[in-house]
């Protein structure tokens, strides 16, 4: 039997071209045609100028932890416990859920400066994560 | 007498997409563009609608719709059951809604890929997603599968900005355990709890652990309402809706709303408080007791500080204060609530407030109840509730 896997997003019009640059190993960010804001997640239309047209950038991948939580329990098929789980304001100025790897929760803390991989699963999904930063 | 909705509401705007076999968009863009099209159509802005209407079909998520249009002050949302049987009841809705005060710009939506995604006559024909799944799916690959790991992100950043700790989380659990003691009904009954016990117990998400969850149930529970006059001449002293409203605001999401500026507060719920309190005609100060949603400890303390019993980052001084005990300021869930009695998904908070008002709590705190305040789920578009004393 083939050892279970992470859950896999539900694609559509409005988040499977976030999923389509991870697996090119870029983070994407949605950057509105109208108002030249970025937001995340994505959505079709701009809540401030209403504008549906929008472009992808890419992310640098750089930012700090604002928040986490560190799941013990339950565990489930496709992850490593004790898993820790960010959110990450980029420097770019939004913010995202991801996961951090190569780390101890003892090691986790508000305000660290983290960057972002692609990891490649067993399966060959591709998803972004994030390690602390190097250099701090 | 009951409020007529003869020439109360009146329809000032309408808008659609083209009509094709294959959008090659999402439902929710199609939703997005149809209200702002209405909304073009009547001379707003999106930003002023405050209630919305679907039907139980359409897979779009309000708050998904609220924010692609930018309304980011709901105050009342509603859904329609049996297909296309809810047509004309969406505007039954909103026409309530704007008879009664509790929505001025009300908009009525369905939107479908009907043809490339899910056909009503021939199954399933293209891909199949919905807003809801695309929301999920910025959490589940990251293994974020249970309601604490969503709530203790929040949690987490609150109590390291304003200094609350595991005792005071601890004191939430025991105030409530302590008060279902008394209540044969609830799973704490006769089951006391103990700090050391509380501080001991197994981490799930940190910062929460067990006793910082609410119980798993199996259970019904029901609240029925009629007219106050009709209520007089009934059985029981009648609890009065003195004020109750939705809330959903700016960046709303369904448990997940981290990508606000502001990540220690609850906007939905002080937006609820505002509305609520403006409805009744009362303040913080009128309210004698609470049934606070408490899927989770660190919510009770963060909605004191939403209803304004204290100001932000003094939510943990309340509690210490024992302000949730029975002799406390403000005696909440005194049957034990979602963590100690029961967890219906806050009905039972409900039928606790309406005994609280009848003055028939197992734990009945021994000053008047005339007011008590309801919410409804925190995290999520939620809302809240006053039952007065008549
Ligand atoms: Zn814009």
């Amino acid at each position: 039997m083939p050892e279970a896997t992470r859950p896999k997003p539900h694609l559509g019009h409005d988040n499977a071209w976030w999923w389509d640059m991870a697996a090119a190993g870029q983070l994407g960010i949605q950057k509105c045609k109208g108002c030249r804001s970025l937001r995340h997640p994505p959505r079709p239309m701009c809540g401030d100028c209403h504008s549906t047209e929008w472009e992808a950038v890419e992310a640098s991948g750089r930012g700090t932890i604002c928040s986490f939580t560190v799941l013990t329990h339950p565990q489930f098929a496709g992850f490593e416990y004790p898993l820790i789980i960010i959110l990450v304001d980029l420097e770019e100025g939004t913010r995202l859920t991801s996961q951090l790897v190569d780390c101890s929760p003892e090691q986790v803390d508000f305000g660290l400066p983290v960057e972002m991989l692609v990891q490649e699963d067993a399966d060959g999904f591709k998803i972004p994560v994030f390690k602390l930063a190097d250099r701090r | 007498m009951p409020i007529s909705l003869k020439n109360e509401a009146a329809v000032a705007g309408i808008g659609c997409t083209e009509f094709s076999k294959n959008s090659g968009r999402s439902e929710l863009q199609l939703a997005a563009e149809s209200i702002k099209a209405a909304c073009d159509d009547a001379g707003i802005s999106p930003s002023e609608i405050d209630g919305l209407i679907s039907y139980t079909l359409d897979s779009t998520d309000e708050c998904e719709v609220a924010r692609a249009v930018g309304a980011n002050h709901l105050t009342m949302f509603s859904r329609i059951h049996y297909g296309g049987g809810a047509a004309v009841g969406t505007i039954h809705h909103a026409a309530m809604a704007i008879a009664t005060g509790q929505a001025s710009t009300v908009v009525c939506w369905r939107a479908m890929n009907g043809r490339s995604g899910r056909r009503m006559g021939q199954g399933i024909s293209g891909e199949i997603t919905s807003s809801d799944l695309i929301h999920w799916s910025w959490y589940l690959p990251y293994g974020m599968l249970i309601p604490g790991s969503w709530i203790a992100m929040i949690a987490n950043k609150y109590m390291h900005t304003y200094g609350v700790t595991r005792e005071d989380l601890g004191r939430v659990a025991i105030s409530q355990r302590n008060y279902s003691l008394r209540n044969p009904r609830a799973f704490g009954y006769g089951k006391p709890l103990r700090m050391e016990e509380y501080l001991n117990s197994k981490p799930i998400a940190s910062p929460l652990c067990l006793y910082d969850f609410c119980q798993e149930t199996d259970g019904g529970c029901a609240v029925l309402l009629t007219s106050a006059e009709r209520a007089r001449n009934l059985r029981q002293r009648p609890a009065l809706v003195r004020g109750v409203c939705q809330a959903s605001a700016r960046e709303q999401e369904q448990m997940t709303s981290y990508y606000r500026s502001e990540l220690i507060s609850l906007p939905e719920m002080e937006l609820a408080a505002r509305q609520v309190y403006r409805q009744a005609g009362l303040g913080p100060g009128d309210i004698d007791a609470a049934c606070l949603y408490d899927a989770f400890t660190s919510e009770i303390i963060m909605q004191l500080e939403s209803f304004g019993f204290c100001k932000p980052g003094e939510g943990k001084d309340l509690v210490r204060d024992g302000g949730l005990d029975i002799d406390g300021r403000l005696p909440n869930n005194t049957h034990g609530g979602l963590l100690s009695e029961a967890y219906i998904h806050g009905m039972n908070n409900i039928a606790e407030a309406v005994r609280l008002v009848r003055g028939e709590s197992t734990a009945q705190p021994a000053k008047r109840v005339e007011h008590v305040l309801v919410s409804s789920g925190v995290g999520v578009p939620t809302g809240a509730l006053i039952l007065g004393s008549d």
